[in-house]
């Protein structure tokens, strides 16, 4: 029962990230796209989540712990990219 | 190592001290102290003549490579000594002539004496090597030695042009003739040169036996100027005269002669060695001597008439192999070729070499060597005009130059093929002599050029550089003892007819001779009014008609049109043979890293695509396949939308995202696979990456960042999908055949129990085998210091720096 349950909430998630790469491809806007990525960054999440109750095993709970991080950095970075042009900018002191 | 291999490596041995002696000993012209050694060489082997007298031979061997059966084994008998005493008689006399030709001031002459040296040290070593790889490696010391000596002024472009040619040419022959070698030894089963010839008669039925004879042929024609290889040796005479002389008459270019003899034992018993041999000499001495008259240098006379008389010698020895056909000695009339061969060999060499010197006097007194220039020069330079008179004179074949003797022999034995019914020779009998006769006829106008139009006629002082006087007596020496032994030769010619030609000539048929028995040699002059002597009689009289009336018909050389020369064809070879390869090269290296990836693609696609056909390879099993869900279908679908995006794209930011996104979905398959510790790695250099990527995007150009879409070529289409279906018809083919069980049980087991450690990806990581976690922890140092480097150090050309800026 549980393992249905499991698989269906995985196709929807698959599905989701069908959606979510819909938008990623048509854009239309460059921050349309970085959304998506975040987005997807999180389904990974779940899905990493959903899968490791699934496989009944714990050893997957760190990378869902680093795709939080990494999301996070990424889409921050892209963000600062967008905003500034750069991602790291110099130290004026310098 | 004994006294002969001591002689042959004498030589060399003193080359390295030459530079030595001309710094240390600088008022002292350098060759004096040369001249001692061919002088020693010479009286060495002379001490040889009694043992070579008697049919006996000498031989000793030296180890250089036992265990390839390359030994520097020497091996004296008549045909070896009478090219060593050549080459170390000759050479002393070029060696003193040089001396007072070359000025001790101007000349770099411890380069001219090395290299000559060398050179001598070399044709001793061809002379009286056994071993084939031994003599193949002395063949091409000579061609070297004698590039360095015809380009001894290389700041002229003729020399350096000449000595290119040359070398091109002789070296293509010498590396055909280790072919023949090679092919020989595989058939004899040994390197020795008297060892092959003792197994002649199995060899000659052996089916590479024909390759390998015209394979050691065409090396023997090559260094001895036979046609069409003969266009060489003109432009060789741009080296010094002493060089000419040495190596363009006397030495280098009977190398060949002496090779064809020397093998005549392994080969002459066939009748391809008969024609071969026989009609390449005999056409090249009609078509050199016809050339020579057209010459108006004088050493190019003297070097088509060189090619000519070799050409005529080697006739000698292809038809001398007739001889073998014969069973017993006393009705063997073709023995008288073999010995005209030799003795001929022996005359050109003397008259040659004088003939050379005089014209290096000539060029030395009056500053020029054409004959339209020079006239009248009797009265100037007599001691000179003597000396030509006699050689050449001698080259022309009359009495009582041993010229005569030779020319007579040779007739003869021309004469005598139409008595020969062998090898289907039938009526071409009758062209032999009759080329022969026009050959001499030729040889007779050029040799009259030489000494009427050079030192009779009038005399042209505003042309000359310089004011003509005679030669100093040290100039004169060398030529003066040369023409003597051409009279001596010539009177008593029977003074070489059983210590030298004899041993010689029995060297060259040794089959024939039953133990204990010689060679019938007997040259004299009258032997009554017969065939030959009519023939001579008649190249005098047809010679002198015409070379009277030269300029009448002098005009038919014009209708040979330059167009088809063979040097020509030389220099067109060559051009389009640079510009042929040129363009092949320049047609597939576009300098386009594009190209050079189809290319590799292609091969990928056609080597693998032909194996997997040829070999019949594609497997598919389906047993082996686990169940797909349903979610992983919607992420390859969600894989392959990320994957055709980025292809697809019309910007690259929208690629790089994309790029993105097909990391993290793999990632995600890393998990759905079970690969947790792949899956973390791959989310971290991902996102690394694909920064990365922003990081290169931002910095690109401003001029060429308007984006653009991909254009679409067809060719890169057929080459990708190509690529890739061969990839998966490989995947799924290898995953279709298992052949073994996989050895992860052993690790399964053993990664607890005997490393200590419970994620066994680790463990194999760090434990089982952890030498290759050690490399890739160097490619990650290397490829930092790289990066560091590369943004580092920025140097400017020139060499400065510009890290502080």
């Amino acid at each position: 029962m549980i393992e249905t349950i499991l698989q269906i909430s995985l196709l929807l998630l698959a599905i989701a990230m069908i959606g979510l790469i819909y938008r990623l491809i048509k854009g239309p806007t460059v921050p349309d796209r970085v959304v998506a990525l975040d987005a997807m960054g999180v389904n990974l999440v779940s899905m990493t989540a959903v899968l490791s109750m699934l496989l009944d095993t714990s050893n997957y709970l760190d990378i869902i712990l680093l795709i939080g991080i990494l999301a996070f950095i990424g889409t921050v970075a892209f963000a600062k990219f967008l905003e500034k042009g750069e991602v790291i900018e110099y130290d004026r002191d310098q | 190592m004994s006294l002969l291999h001591w002689a042959v490596l004498a030589p060399f041995i003193m080359a390295v001290f030459v530079p030595v002696l001309r710094k240390k000993a600088a008022l002292i012209h350098t060759g004096w102290f040369v001249l001692i050694l061919p002088i020693v060489l010479f009286g060495t082997f002379l001490q040889y003549l009694p043992v070579t007298m008697n049919n006996n031979s000498v031989m000793q061997t030296a180890s250089w490579i036992p265990s390839l059966g390359i030994n520097f084994t020497v091996y004296m008998d008549g045909l070896s000594l009478l090219f060593a005493l050549l080459i170390s008689g000759i050479g002393s006399l070029v060696v003193l002539y040089s001396i007072y030709y070359l000025s001790k001031t101007k000349e770099s002459l411890h380069h001219f004496y090395v290299y000559l040296l060398m050179f001598m040290g070399a044709m001793l070593g061809v002379v009286l090597s056994d071993n084939v790889i031994t003599l193949y490696m002395f063949w091409e010391f000579t061609s070297i030695s004698s590039f360095l000596l015809i380009a001894y002024w290389y700041d002229r472009e003729r020399s350096r042009y000449g000595a290119l040619k040359s070398m091109l040419i002789t070296v293509f022959g010498g590396l055909m003739m280790l072919g023949g070698f090679l092919v020989l030894s595989i058939m004899g089963n040994t390197f020795s040169i008297r060892e092959l010839a003792a197994q002649a008669t199995e060899l000659n039925e052996h089916p590479l036996f024909l390759l390998a004879m015209i394979l050691v042929l065409l090396g023997a024609f090559t260094k001895s100027a036979q046609f069409p290889f003969y266009i060489w040796l003109p432009d060789a005479m741009e080296a010094p005269t002493p060089v000419s002389a040495y190596l363009h008459s006397a030495t280098m270019v009977k190398a060949g002669i002496y090779l064809v003899a020397r093998f005549s034992p392994i080969f002459a018993f066939s009748g391809y060695w008969f024609w071969i041999v026989g009609t390449v000499g005999l056409f090249t001495m009609v078509w050199a001597s016809f050339n020579a008259v057209k010459q108006t240098d004088l050493k190019g006379i003297l070097a088509f008439s060189t090619v000519s008389q070799l050409g005529l010698i080697m006739s000698l020895l292809g038809i001398g192999a007739a001889s073998l056909h014969f069973d017993s000695l006393d009705d063997n009339i073709f023995t008288t070729a073999v010995i005209a061969a030799i003795f001929h060999l022996i005359n050109h060499a003397t008259f040659k070499g004088s003939l050379f010197m005089v014209v290096g006097v000539i060029d030395h007194e009056t500053g020029t060597r054409d004959i339209r220039k020079l006239g009248g020069l009797m009265s100037f330079m007599p001691i000179t005009f003597t000396l030509s008179v006699i050689g050449a004179f001698s080259m022309a074949g009359l009495p009582p130059f041993n010229g005569f003797l030779s020319k007579e022999m040779f007739f003869l034995s021309m004469v005598q093929l139409m008595e020969l019914n062998l090898f289907n020779i039938d009526t071409w009998a009758v062209l032999f002599p009759v080329l022969a006769w026009v050959g001499s006829v030729f040889t007779f106008i050029y040799s009259m050029i030489i000494v009427f139009k050079v030192f009779t006629g009038k005399f042209q002082p505003k042309k000359l550089e310089k004011k003509p006087h005679e030669a100093p007596v040290g100039m004169l020496i060398s030529p003066i003892i040369l023409a003597l032994l051409v009279v001596v030769f010539g009177l008593f010619p029977n003074l070489l007819s059983y210590s030298l030609i004899q041993p010689a000539a029995a060297a060259i048929v040794p089959s024939i001779i039953p133990p204990g028995e010689q060679l019938y040699v007997n040259i004299y002059f009258w032997h009554g009014i017969n065939a030959e002597l009519l023939m001579t009689i008649g190249v005098v009289a047809v010679g002198i008609l015409l070379y009277k009336f030269m300029p009448k018909w002098v005009r038919v050389y014009e209708y040979f049109p330059g167009k088809i020369t063979l040097n020509q064809f030389y220099n067109a070879g060559l051009y389009a043979a640079e510009r042929g390869s040129n363009a092949i090269t320049n047609a597939y290296m576009t300098g386009f890293i594009r190209t050079y990836l189809v290319y590799i693609f292609a091969f990928f696609i056609a080597a693998l695509g032909f194996t997997m056909w040829a070999k019949d390879a594609f497997r598919y099993d389906a047993s082996a396949v686990a169940p797909i869900g349903l979610y992983e279908g919607c992420l390859i679908i969600v894989l392959l939308a990320a994957t055709l995006t980025i292809l697809m794209a019309k910007s690259r930011l929208t690629s790089i995202i994309s790029l993105g996104a097909v990391g993290y979905t793999v990632s995600l398959f890393f998990v759905i696979f079970r690969a947790p510790d792949l899956a973390l790695t791959q989310l971290v250099i991902e996102t690394i990456s694909t920064a990365l990527f922003l990081l290169c995007f931002y910095h690109l150009p401003k001029l060429s960042r308007h984006e653009e879409k991909r254009r679409f070529q067809a060719g890169n289409a057929i080459i990708a999908a190509g690529v890739g279906i061969i990839v998966t018809l490989l995947g799924i083919s290898a995953h279709s055949s298992k052949f073994f069980a996989s050895i992860n049980e052993y690790y399964i087991e053993n990664t607890y129990e005997k490393a200590g450690g419970e994620n066994m990806v680790n463990v194999i990581l760090v434990d089982f085998r952890g030498f290759d976690t050690l490399f890739e922890i160097a490619v990650l140092s290397v490829a930092a210091l790289g990066i560091y480097g590369l943004i580092k150090l920025r140097l400017e050309k020139g060499g400065e720096t510009n890290e502080n800026k």
